[in-house]
């Protein structure tokens, strides 16, 4: 029996500069009805590429160049425009990564809903829009009724992320191309997306295509899975079977990601005084309404502190009010006991000196226009005030420890990858010989595998200087990874601090442990058996 | 009162101070003449009467704040003040000039303005075709000329080769609206080559930026016609930036009709301004500028107030 | 050299418009050795037709059309030049001060940007010439400054969107002053849309100075100058005679130039968008 989608040898190329090269590298697939598929690989694999062209859709830029793509017996690459536009949205339809950009702000949410199926004649407005109040319920969106009546605006990020899968299914389509649709959000609103994904298209018995990066989530969902590389197919398997003995050593690799683990409990020598203190400090951007309120933390040296909070909780503004860039409404900061000025330009040099930071993406914390030799130099001529003979061999030292060649000196980070980049940055931080390193979400913009080499790498750096981390991230797996001690942040506060086997073990409060349920386990029966456990909880 | 409300009503009010500080510059940009203004402008030669009159038409014997205040109770009764140079009151002067340059404008507007939009549209959804890059070309050479080249070429073209339009413009008030619009078919046909060439490049580039938005491709994959996207989706969302370039090129047109006026030596406001400028006629300048300073802020108000309008986020607030 | 290299892979608009520009400078340099006769001499009848004496004919009072158009080339080139430079200058220092102080410089000096810019440029020129009167140094200080606020809205536009980037933060943090930030962090960034900016501005102040003489306010006469010619020689076009179109194409043809380069450069510099 034929497939519902076959795609066969598909090669799609893109145009750099007058220059046309393969993104999507030969390619077949073959989804059949109600089976769910997950593409999986790292930026530049070519899966979103591949999962637009299954829409018969390329970008601009992009062209399909061979193979062929069957849908329900139909050559898609063969039919003309018209018959084209005819299959998408009613047959094939697509949720994008971005539902705040994806939505048009000009329209109401429901009016887009009947868009697809009253354009295409198949419902009138009436009925379309008694159907969005069904499909809304069964997304467990509140107040079906009358949500559909907002703007997208009005509604929050995880509510119109399952908006645009409502819209997906307006014409209850045989084939949904689900594109990176939870990587946008917060873990706990994740699961509400994933989880209703997860039931609708169960409920409809709708074949998917799920495009992420992130092979813990499509395990949950997915019944086959494809590991894609820089437009390459790597290994392709059951869901289960691809989880428990995967073949090839690429797979292996992003299994094990987050595998890794600081050793031992509190490295290096647990003073009995610690050297930064945030008291009591509350602050405010606008004057009035508080992002922070009464925070106490407190660091030793050599240890690292790991600030958890999902968006908006006011982990970055801790950062910002701790480095002077935002001056407290209240409180203080002590540094080795004596209290710093709040605003940055009252600071002392040698103070700024001790205290540094590595940004979240490594792409605009570099000067573009600075080569390596300024950016690691700079530092050590405002702050040691070297001479140029001294300033070259300390940066190629510098270099060294970061596992980057020397003749990176002469290079832009434009010549850099990402990871290599963000490993500037750290050797940056490291030429001032702070005390304390501040990582704002260093991580978070990486590949996983050059996430994971990036959070070795300051593990032995703090092993071999003593330094100490004020780690900020939103991602539990890297806090599993690194901490000495978990602070746990929401909504300007803290809501849980302590050693980080203490909180791991056993949270005491309830929002620390829903956040840490929410992290997907690669297991593909974690989101089912968290969901009866929250049932039967509720 | 709900934001919008608001929003526009704050926008009003900084166009009403904008304005009041334009009147207090003008009026101390005089003040701030070096040595004896009379003579300054006068001359030298200047027979004592003409230096009375002209301190008692700037009323140089009353202290500077008294003056302004005169001079702006006079502005809001109407009353502009006399002429130096003829002594005639100044309203007079500006009445019916004022009324010739919006007709000049105005006409203008009602032929630019749609062919603008509709050349711009057009432009950006066939955006690299041989259309576009003829299009582009052409606007950009228009863009490149000065306005008075443009005026020359077309009265070399079509007034003295083919006898087909005058080259003077010289209207008056007993001529009907046909005379009147015949008279102005030059100057109006080379204001609107200008504007157009402005105005299609800047709705092109809304249309474009606009066009290149998730939500338009969003749009195209759920299987919507080419046409419904453009008027449904992108049309909408690309209403505030155009409406945008349309005003401030209006408010081009007030200021780019003065070198026309002279080409053409159509009695507007801008030949008036340019002969008290060069005669140093200054409540005369004084007058004018604050006319074109409120017309054209007038038309910046319109535009920021309906493209705060037409923003869905502050029609519906949360 | 680096522009030579991306003039080779440049489309061959932009190497007419580079054309049409060097031959403009090299016209304004080499006047005096080129051109037949001297600035102001008077060398046939009024409105001579073109003849192998006068290539281009000759202007109302008898002098020649191609020599005065040399001249004027330098005068009038020169004088945009120098206000574009200047423009530049103040805008650029009191943007990126707006956009890296923030708070109440950059509220001050935008409110009276503001205010300078609710004024026609025109019509705000014609009433300060009135009032200090038109010489050349004049000229390039007014028309300068009232230029240097649409270069500070750029420049303060640009250094914002710099400004935010952490490269930037990370110099506050380690304590480096605000000239540094200026020159080291923001300026090597922002040079794309400036040098492309600086070419629009130039055309705009060049056709500026060009209306103000043409309206008989800009460069005054003897100085041979584009925008004085059209006006003095306007009558002629109702006598068949098309001399003013000589140094308005002139005029026309250097704009042209550089508007083709400047679009090529905005074109590399993709980071902006489709500009006006």
């Amino acid at each position: 029996m034929a497939s519902l989608l076959e795609i066969h040898n598909l090669v799609i190329e893109g145009c750099h500069d007058g220059q046309w090269l393969p993104i999507v590298n030969g390619i077949s697939l073959r989804l059949e009805k109600g089976q769910v598929l997950g593409l999986i690989g790292e930026s530049g694999a070519g899966k979103s590429t591949l999962g637009l062209a299954a829409m018969a859709y390329t970008r601009l830029g992009c062209r399909i160049s061979s193979g062929t793509i069957v849908f329900d017996g139909l050559p898609l690459l063969e039919l003309d425009k018209e018959e084209r536009r005819k299959i998408r949205g009613t047959r094939i339809a697509y949720v994008a990564q971005s539902a705040a950009a994806s939505f048009n702000p000009a329209h109401r949410l429901i009016t887009q809903y009947a868009e697809t199926p009253v354009q295409h004649g198949i419902m009138d407005f009436h009925t379309a829009e008694k159907q969005a109040i069904d499909i809304y319920r069964r997304l467990l969106l509140p107040d079906p009724e009358h949500i559909g009546y907002r703007y997208p605006h009005q509604v929050s990020g995880g509510q119109l992320q399952r908006a645009m899968v409502a819209m997906a299914m307006a014409c209850r389509p045989d084939i949904i191309v689900f594109d990176e649709p939870t990587t946008a959000l917060d873990v706990t609103t994740q699961i509400e997306v994933l989880a209703a994904i997860k039931n609708i298209t169960n409920q409809f018995n709708t074949a998917a295509i799920y495009i992420t990066h992130d092979l813990a989530v499509v395990a949950q969902i997915a019944d086959r899975i494809m590991v894609l590389r820089h437009g390459d197919l790597v290994e392709e398997n059951d869901a289960r079977r691809i989880l428990a003995e995967p073949r090839e050593e690429y797979t292996r690799q992003l299994l094990s990601v987050r595998s890794f683990k600081k050793d031992g409990n509190g490295a290096g020598g647990h003073a009995k005084i610690p050297f930064l203190k945030v008291e009591g400090v509350s602050a405010s951007y606008t004057g009035r309404e508080l992002v922070l309120e009464k925070i106490d933390i407190e660091l030793h040296r050599g240890r690292t502190v790991a600030l958890v909070g999902e968006s908006g909780s006011g982990k970055s503004t801790l950062a910002r009010v701790i480095t002077g860039l935002l001056p407290p409404v209240e409180g203080r900061i002590l540094f080795d006991g004596a209290e710093l000025p709040p605003a940055l330009s009252a600071r002392q040099r040698e103070h700024l000196r001790q205290m540094q930071m590595i940004y979240q993406m490594p792409d605009t914390a570099l000067n573009p226009r600075h080569r390596v030799r300024k950016i690691i130099g700079r530092p050590l001529s405002f702050y040691f005030g070297v001479t140029a003979a001294d300033r070259e061999k300390r940066i190629l030292e510098l270099l060294e420890m970061i596992e980057l060649p020397a003749d990176y000196i002469g290079r832009y980070p434009g010549e850099l990858s990402g990871g290599e980049k963000q490993r500037i940055c750290i050797a940056r931080a490291l030429a001032a010989d702070p005390h304390l390193i501040i990582c704002d979400e260093v991580t978070s913009a990486l590949d996983q595998l050059v996430a994971e080499e990036i959070l070795k790498l300051l593990h032995r750096l703090q092993r071999e200087l003593g330094v100490s981390y004020l780690f900020i991230t939103h991602d539990l797996a890297t806090v599993k990874a690194i901490a000495d001690e978990i602070v746990v942040m929401l909504r300007g506060r803290i809501v849980e601090q302590g050693e980080k086997q203490a909180v791991l073990k056993s949270p005491e409060n309830a929002y620390t442990e829903r956040l840490l349920s929410s992290v997907p386990e690669m297991d593909p029966d974690w989101l089912d058996r968290l969901l009866e456990t929250r049932e039967a909880a509720a | 009162m709900s934001p919008l409300i608001t929003l526009v009503l704050k926008r009003v009010g900084l166009g009403v101070l904008t304005l009041w500080v334009i009147s207090v510059l003008i009026f101390v940009g005089v003040e701030l003449l070096p040595g004896d203004l009379a003579e300054e402008i006068l001359g030298q030669n200047a027979t004592p009467e003409t230096v009375a009159a002209f301190r008692r038409e700037l009323k140089l014997d009353l202290p500077p704040h008294a003056r302004y205040l005169a001079w702006l109770g006079g502005l809001t009764e109407g009353d502009l003040g006399n002429s130096l140079a003829n002594g005639r009151p100044i309203a007079e002067l500006i009445g019916w000039r004022f009324a010739n340059t919006l007709f000049l404008a105005a006409s203008t507007a009602v032929v630019a303005v749609p062919i603008s939009i509709f050349l711009g549209i057009l432009a950006a959804l066939y955006r690299n075709s041989l259309f576009d890059r003829l299009i582009s070309m052409a606007t950009l050479s228009t863009i490149s000329f000065p306005d008075f080249f443009v005026a020359y070429i077309l009265i070399a073209l079509l007034s003295v080769q083919l006898l087909l339009f005058p080259s003077v413009s010289n209207i008056n008030p007993q001529m009907s609206l046909l005379e009147k619009l015949y008279a102005i078919v030059l100057p109006c046909l080379t204001l609107t080559l200008v504007v157009v060439a402005h105005m299609m490049r800047q709705t092109r580039a809304a249309i474009i930026n606009i066009l290149s938005s998730p939500f338009i491709e969003m749009a195209h994959l759920k299987g919507l016609r080419r046409a419904r996207v453009v008027v449904r989706h992108a049309f909408p969302n690309a209403l505030s930036p155009v409406i945008n370039v349309v005003a401030l090129n209006l408010a081009y047109l007030v200021a780019g009709v003065v070198i026309v006026e002279v080409v053409f030596a159509y009695p507007g406001m801008g030949q008036l301004l340019v002969d008290s400028v060069t005669k140093r006629d200054i409540p005369v300048v004084q007058a004018s500028g604050l006319i074109f300073a409120a017309t054209y802020v007038t038309l910046n108000l319109l535009a920021d107030v309906f493209s705060i309008i037409s923003n869905p986020r502050l029609r519906a607030p949360r | 050299m680096a522009f030579l290299q991306l003039l080779r892979e440049s489309p061959i608009s932009a190497r007419i418009g580079v054309a049409m520009i060097l031959f403009n400078i090299l016209a304004s340099i080499f006047a005096p050795l080129v051109a037949p006769y001297g600035e102001t001499e008077i060398v046939g009848d009024v409105w001579a037709p073109m003849s192998a004496a006068n290539w281009l004919g000759t202007d109302q009072v008898g002098r020649d059309m191609l020599t005065r158009l040399l001249y004027g080339a330098r005068n009038t080139i020169a004088i945009a030049f120098a206000t574009t430079l200047l423009s530049f200058s103040v805008g650029i220092v009191f943007g990126f001060l707006a956009a890296t102080l923030k708070g109440w410089v950059d509220q001050v000096l935008s409110r009276v940007v503001d205010i300078m810019m609710a004024f026609p440029t025109l019509v705000f020129a014609l009433m300060v010439l009135s009032v200090v009167g038109t010489s050349i140094p004049t000229l390039i200080l007014v028309i300068a400054l009232l230029d240097s606020t649409r270069v500070y809205r750029l420049s303060r536009a640009v250094a914002m969107d710099i400004e935010v980037m952490e490269f930037v933060e990370a110099a506050r943090l380690r304590g480096e002053r605000i000239w540094w930030l200026m020159r080291h962090e923001i300026l090597p960034n922002a040079m794309p849309p400036l040098v492309a900016e600086f070419g629009l501005r130039f055309c705009f102040v060049f056709l500026f100075i060009a209306a103000l003489s043409f309206l008989g306010l800009g460069i005054q006469p003897p100085t041979a100058d584009w925008g004085s010619m059209v006006r003095e020689n306007a009558g002629a076009i109702t006598f068949g005679i098309f001399v003013p179109l000589w140094p308005a194409a002139a005029i026309a043809f250097l704009t042209i130039g550089v508007n083709l380069v400047v679009d090529w450069f905005l074109h590399l510099a993709s980071g902006l968008k489709d500009y006006e």
